[in-house]
C-alpha cells in the first residue's frame, strides 16, 4: 500500500474508513482542545490519558473471565473511560482545601495509573486466552488493526463531540475567560466544567486505539497551541485547531499504513508537530520571524532617527560644515550591520544624497529631521518641567521613549508644556536644545 | 432609564460568615444598604472585602447568613446584579475582541445558545462607548493597556443593565483617564437611582467618590453616610495601629485635596 493510496482512500474499504475515522477523531480533539487549554486542564487530560490503561486491561480480564469476546472496542473503551474518570476525580479530590498541589496530585495520579495499567497488563499476558498482542496498540497506537466497526465507532464518538462543543461554544469561552462573571450571571459553571471533563474523556477514549493513550493529549494540545498562534480570535482559532487535528490525524495515520514499521500515535503526533513548528516560525504576528523582523526595523528605524537628528543638530549649529558617513553612524551609534545598511536605505529612501563622500538631507529628509528633533526635544523638555527630570537623564529618558510612543501622545505633551511651561516651547517651531543637548 | 428608588434596600446582609479552611474571613457581618447611591467597602488587606462580594453572588460557600437583594433570594434577583471582578482574575491572553468580552454582558438577557442579534450588539457597542472605548471594539484584549482592559470590564458590567453593580476594585491600578471615566459612569448609575457597591483601596479618594461606606475588617466595624462613617477614630478601629497615616489621609480628603496625581 503506498502512501498515496492510503491518503486517497484508494487502498481499499477498510483503509479508508480508518483514515476517515482517524480524520474524525483529530477534528473532535482540535476543536476540544482548545477550550482544553485556555481552560487551564492540559496537563489533567494527560493524567487521565495515562489512567485509561487500568481501565482497557481490566475490561481484558473481566471479558476473559466472564468469557465474552476480549478484543470488543466498545467494552475496552468503557474500560478506560471508567478508570479515566476515577483519575480525574482522584485529581480533584486530592487538590480540594490545598491537601496537594495541582501539579503533584496530576502527576501522582498519572503514574499510579499509567503505573496499575502495566501490572494489569503483565497480568493479561498470563491468560490462556489469545488477543493480548491487541493491547499493545493501547499504549502507543495502531492504526492498522483496526476493523472498519471499530473506525466507525470512534469516528460517531468524536462527532458526538464536536456537535455537543459546537452547541455549547458560547458559555464554554464564557467559562474559560472568566469563570467567576459567568456564574455571577447564572451560567451553571459547574455543570460546564464536568461536561468540558466528559467531552475531554470522551474524545481521550476516541483516540485510544489509533494514537494511544500516551500521545493522545497531544492532538488536544498541539493543534490548539498552533492555531492560536495563527490568530487572535476563538471562533477562528476552533475550525482551524479541528482542521490541523483532521488533517494531522488523517496524514499520520496514512504514513504508517504505508509503512507498517511506523506507530501510528507517534506519526500522527509529528505531523502535528511539523505544523506547529511551521506556525511558531511563520505566523504573522506571533511568530518567531515575524517578531525577529519587527525587532530588526525597530532598531533600524531608531538608528535613523539618531542619524537623521544628528545631522539636523549638524547643520543648525554648523550650517557649512560638511558631513560624512562616518560622522553620521559614530553620532548614532551604529552598530556594524547598520553601518552597512542604512547609508544604503536612507539614500533610497530619498532622505539623504552623497556626493564625493559628502552627506546632505534632502528636502524630505530635512522635514523628517525637523520634526524627530522636535519631538526629541519635546519629549526631553516634558521630562524636564513635567517629570523634574535632571537635563541628562531627560535627555536619556527621552532617546528611550520616543520612538515607539504614537503621535496622540506627543501632542498632548506637547499641550501640556503649552499650559505649564511656554517658555521651553517656541510655537510651530523646533525648541531650544535641552540643558543636556549632546549627540545620542 | 431612571430607575426610581425601590422601597427596599439594594443589599441586605444578616450575620455573614464566611472561611476558607478553619480562618474566618468574614464573622458575623451584618450591613444594608442604602436603596440607591455609590458605597464604598474599605478596610485592609485581607479583611474579606472581595470575599463579601462573592458570598453574597454565591461564589464562595457560606459558613452561615443570609443574603437578600432587593429583598429577594440572589438567585432570583440575579437579572437585576451585575459584577465586575478584579482585572487580574482573568488571562487577558484570550483570544477575544473587546467587543466580544462585553457582549458576554447581553447573552444572559438573550441566550447565550444564538448568536447575538444585530441590536443587542449595538448596545454592547453603546457600553463600550460609554467608557470611551469605541474605537478598540475589534481590537483583542490581550493588546490593551490594563487601563482600557478595565474599562472593557466595566462596559460588559453596564451592558448587563443591572440596578445593582458588585465591583471589585475598579480603580486598581488604572490611569488618571480611566479613574475620570470611571467616576462619570459610577455618577450615572447612582443619578439613575442604581446602587453600586465597591471595593476601594485609596483612601484619599474614597470620600471623594461614594456617599456611603461600610469599613470592613473581618467584621463590619461601621457603616453609614461618608460624612459621618468615615471619621479617623472608625478607620483606627478598622485598620489597627497605623494611625497617624490615617489621620493624615483623612485630614487631606475632607480638605478636598488629592496627593498630587501622576502626569499628565
Amino acid at each position: 500500500m503506498t502512501l498515496l493510496e492510503a491518503l486517497l482512500f484508494s487502498a481499499g474499504y477498510n483503509a479508508a474508513v480508518v483514515a476517515l475515522g482517524c480524520a474524525g477523531f483529530g477534528l473532535a480533539a482540535g476543536a476540544l482542545g482548545c477550550f482544553v487549554l485556555l481552560r487551564g486542564r492540559a496537563l489533567i487530560a494527560d493524567a487521565a490519558a495515562h489512567a485509561t490503561l487500568p481501565g482497557v486491561a481490566g475490561a481484558f480480564i473481566l471479558a476473559a473471565l466472564a468469557g465474552w469476546e476480549v478484543r470488543s472496542l466498545p467494552l475496552l473503551l468503557a474500560g478506560a473511560a471508567a478508570t479515566a474518570a476515577v483519575a480525574v476525580l482522584l485529581v480533584s479530590g486530592l487538590t480540594a482545601g490545598g491537601r496537594i498541589r495541582d501539579d503533584a496530585a496530576m502527576a501522582l495520579v498519572l503514574s499510579i495509573g499509567f503505573g496499575t495499567g502495566v501490572v494489569l497488563i503483565s497480568v493479561v499476558q498470563s491468560l490462556p486466552v489469545g488477543g493480548q498482542a491487541g493491547l499493545k496498540g493501547f499504549i502507543l497506537g495502531q492504526a492498522a488493526g483496526m476493523s472498519a466497526a471499530d473506525a466507525r465507532m470512534i469516528g460517531l464518538l468524536a462527532a458526538l463531540a464536536l456537535l455537543l462543543v459546537t452547541v455549547m461554544f458560547r458559555p464554554l469561552a464564557a467559562l474559560c475567560f472568566d469563570r467567576e462573571f459567568a456564574a455571577a450571571v447564572g451560567l451553571p459553571v459547574r455543570a460546564l466544567d464536568l461536561a468540558l471533563l466528559g467531552l475531554m474523556l470522551a474524545v481521550t477514549v476516541a483516540g485510544l486505539r489509533a494514537v494511544g493513550l500516551i500521545l493522545v493529549v497531544a492532538l488536544m494540545v498541539i493543534p490548539a497551541a498552533t492555531a492560536r498562534l495563527l490568530t487572535e480570535r476563538l471562533e477562528v482559532m476552533v475550525p482551524l485547531a479541528a482542521a490541523m487535528g483532521a488533517l494531522a490525524a488523517w496524514l499520520g495515520a496514512g504514513l504508517s499504513s504505508a509503512l507498517p514499521g511506523l506507530p501510528t500515535g507517534a506519526t500522527i503526533t509529528l505531523v502535528a508537530c511539523t505544523l506547529f513548528v511551521a506556525a511558531l516560525l511563520f505566523a504573522p504576528r506571533r511568530g518567531a520571524l515575524a517578531f525577529a523582523w519587527r525587532q530588526a526595523m525597530l532598531s533600524l528605524t531608531v538608528a535613523r532617527d539618531h542619524a537623521l537628528r544628528v545631522a539636523f543638530e549638524a547643520a543648525e549649529s554648523s550650517p557649512a560644515a560638511p558631513l560624512a558617513w562616518a560622522d553620521l553612524g559614530r553620532g548614532a551609534g551604529w552598530s556594524a550591520w547598520q553601518r552597512a545598511l542604512l547609508p544604503r536605505w536612507m539614500e533610497a529612501a530619498g532622505w539623504v544624497t552623497e556626493r564625493a563622500g559628502q552627506v546632505a538631507l534632502t528636502p524630505s529628509g530635512l522635514a523628517l529631521a525637523r520634526d524627530l528633533t522636535r519631538r526629541h526635544r519635546l519629549w526631553e523638555h516634558y521630562m524636564q518641567a513635567a517629570g523634574g527630570l535632571a537635563p541628562a537623564a531627560a535627555h536619556r529618558a527621552a532617546d528611550e521613549v520616543e520612538h515607539t510612543l504614537p503621535p496622540e501622545v506627543t501632542r498632548e505633551a506637547e499641550a501640556w508644556l503649552r499650559r505649564h511651561d511656554p517658555a521651553r516651547l517656541a510655537e510651530g517651531e523646533v525648541p531650544p536644545p535641552g540643558e543636556a543637548e549632546r549627540t545620542p | 432609564m431612571p430607575v426610581a428608588p425601590l422601597p427596599v434596600p439594594a443589599l441586605t446582609v444578616q450575620h455573614l460568615s464566611v472561611a476558607y479552611d478553619k480562618a474566618p474571613v468574614l464573622w458575623d457581618v451584618s450591613w444594608t444598604t442604602p436603596q440607591a447611591g455609590l458605597v464604598a467597602i474599605v478596610g485592609p488587606n485581607g479583611a474579606g472585602k472581595s470575599t463579601l462580594l462573592k458570598a453574597v453572588l454565591g461564589l464562595v460557600p457560606r459558613l452561615s447568613g443570609e443574603v437578600r437583594v432587593f429583598g429577594l433570594p440572589f438567585a432570583e434577583a440575579r437579572a437585576r446584579v451585575g459584577y465586575l471582578p478584579q482585572r487580574a482574575s482573568v488571562d487577558w491572553d484570550f483570544p477575544a475582541t473587546a467587543l466580544q468580552v462585553v457582549a458576554q454582558g447581553r447573552y444572559p438577557r438573550v441566550g447565550w445558545f444564538r448568536p447575538l442579534p444585530r441590536a443587542e450588539r449595538e448596545r454592547a457597542r453603546a457600553a463600550l462607548a460609554e467608557v470611551g472605548m469605541a474605537e478598540f471594539a475589534g481590537r483583542q484584549i490581550g493588546q490593551l493597556s490594563g487601563g482600557q482592559q478595565q474599562r472593557v470590564f466595566l462596559a460588559r458590567a453596564l451592558a448587563l443593565e443591572a440596578d445593582l453593580y458588585l465591583m471589585d476594585e475598579p480603580f486598581a491600578g488604572v490611569d488618571a483617564a480611566t479613574e475620570r471615566a470611571i467616576v462619570g459612569v459610577l455618577q450615572r448609575l447612582a443619578g439613575e437611582g442604581r446602587t453600586v457597591i465597591a471595593v476601594h483601596h485609596d483612601l484619599a479618594t474614597a470620600p471623594q467618590y461614594f456617599d456611603h461606606v461600610l469599613l470592613l475588617n473581618v467584621r463590619a466595624i461601621a457603616a453609614g453616610p461618608m460624612a459621618t462613617t468615615f471619621t479617623p477614630e472608625n478607620l483606627a478601629r478598622t485598620y489597627g495601629g497605623r494611625l497617624s497615616l490615617l489621620e493624615r489621609a483623612v485630614a487631606a480628603a475632607q480638605a478636598g485635596k488629592r496627593p498630587a496625581a501622576p502626569v499628565p
